[in-house]
């Protein structure tokens, strides 16, 4: 889907990706997450570095806020969630079943993962969908913090969240030809 | 990893495969009609068709749920080997759902008026024969993950990979009940579960990761 593209993110740093529906930022943070190899060209780092948030935000909704980020924090083997609780306001929620919440609310559940990870890349895809104005803030509070912690953050989203970042227009690098020249045949 | 099976027990409907297992049990006696003889017969080999149809009935939800929560991703992203995922996932079906079925086999053998020297081998030959369910059934819900309607294609795909397990364990079953020497399919089916355990969850999250892509 995309072509020719090169980057490099610093500690420190983050870089927003930005570009119409349908480019590929979707595709391409999978890519860089590990989930899907890419065509071709490659991705440098590792993946154990890297955190990754998608569009749907993996909550139980039969579980707690409290427990939902206590399955994340043992599977990462991180023992606080305190910090990620207070980050994203989540205290007064803490012992709700994450199937009431609202979507914004879960959506900040789903980005307070991001905290109890304890790895230095983030990788966030439309992070802010269904936030507040407010909650956007304290989104762009955590990144800030996250980055001033030598973490960096890779984010593709179509909203100003303020950071002192740069931006990564993806609409360029479209890819010309369609991208099955080596396609295994023995799949068909 | 404890909490990965709390957060399964807690997601599912898993209850849903017992209660099948007890209407199965409990309408055979009705549809065959009173020949105590008969029931005897085939009461073994009905308590393993209505435990491996249980099994089966609970698969679909086995990894779907948490794919379209997006969690398989974040699973699939966290240290934790998917292998290891998998494999946790096929226990924790295990313990929600094969296990109740081994206990409540005795039960419901009672109603189908098991032979006495059949209760034990009937315990013992589903103790030995649902993990492997649970294995085979977590592949077939790897196979079919992304799939909207994956539950009649994974159904399907599972029928066949079920066959070695419930012949050799309503085999055990049936020799038990009757008196006869059990070793050679008990062996069998020992054989079937220990190399399910042992190589599936490999296939299982080789197949996952396709699927992931």
């Amino acid at each position: 889907m995309l072509a020719g593209l090169s980057f490099t993110l610093a500690p420190g740093q983050a870089l927003i990706l930005r570009g119409p529906n349908g480019i590929g930022k979707t595709t391409l943070l999978r890519t860089i997450a590990g989930l899907q190899p890419p065509v071709s060209g490659f991705v440098e780092g590792g993946e154990d570095m890297i955190a990754y948030a998608g569009h749907s935000d993996g909550i139980k909704p039969t579980l707690t806020v409290t427990e939902n980020l206590n399955f994340w924090a043992s599977v990462f083997g991180t023992k606080t969630i305190e910090l990620a609780l207070s980050a994203f306001d989540l205290e007064p929620l803490q012992d709700r079943p994450a199937g009431v919440l609202s979507a914004g609310q879960k959506r900040r559940l789903g980005l307070s993962r991001m905290l109890v990870t304890g790895r230095p890349i983030w990788v966030l895809d439309e992070p802010t969908v269904s936030l507040d104005v407010k909650s956007v803030q304290m989104f762009a509070t955590a990144v800030r913090a996250h980055l001033a912690q030598g973490g960096s953050a890779l984010i593709a989203t179509h909203i100003d969240l303020g950071l002192d970042s740069e931006v990564l227009e993806l609409g360029p690098f479209k890819a010309k030809a369609p991208a099955l020249d080596n396609f295994d045949g023995a799949f068909l | 990893m404890r909490d990965l099976r709390l957060a399964l027990r807690a997601g599912g409907g898993f209850g849903l495969g017992l209660a099948f297992f007890l209407i199965m049990t409990v309408m055979v006696p009705l549809s065959v009609g009173p020949q105590p003889d008969l029931l005897a017969s085939i009461a073994p080999g009905v308590l393993w068709l209505g435990a491996l149809l249980a099994c089966l009935l609970s698969l679909d939800r086995l990894l779907a749920l948490d794919w379209e929560d997006g969690s398989l991703d974040l699973l699939a992203t966290a240290p934790l080997p998917l292998e290891s995922t998998v494999t946790i996932k096929a226990l924790a079906h295990w313990i929600t759902t094969g296990l109740p079925l081994v206990l409540a086999a005795p039960v419901l053998g009672v109603l189908l008026n098991l032979p006495l020297a059949g209760f034990k081998w009937v315990v013992i030959s589903l103790l030995l024969g649902t993990p492997a369910l649970s294995v085979i059934g977590t592949f077939g819900a790897a196979l079919t993950v992304g799939l909207k309607r994956g539950g009649l294609l994974m159904s399907l795909l599972v029928m066949p990979l079920y066959m070695p397990t419930l012949i050799f364990g309503a085999e055990v079953a049936r020799r038990g009940a009757i008196g006869m020497d059990v070793q050679t399919p008990l062996l069998m089916l020992a054989g079937i579960s220990a190399a399910s355990i042992a190589l599936l969850p490999f296939a299982s999250a080789a197949v996952l990761r396709i699927n992931l892509r």
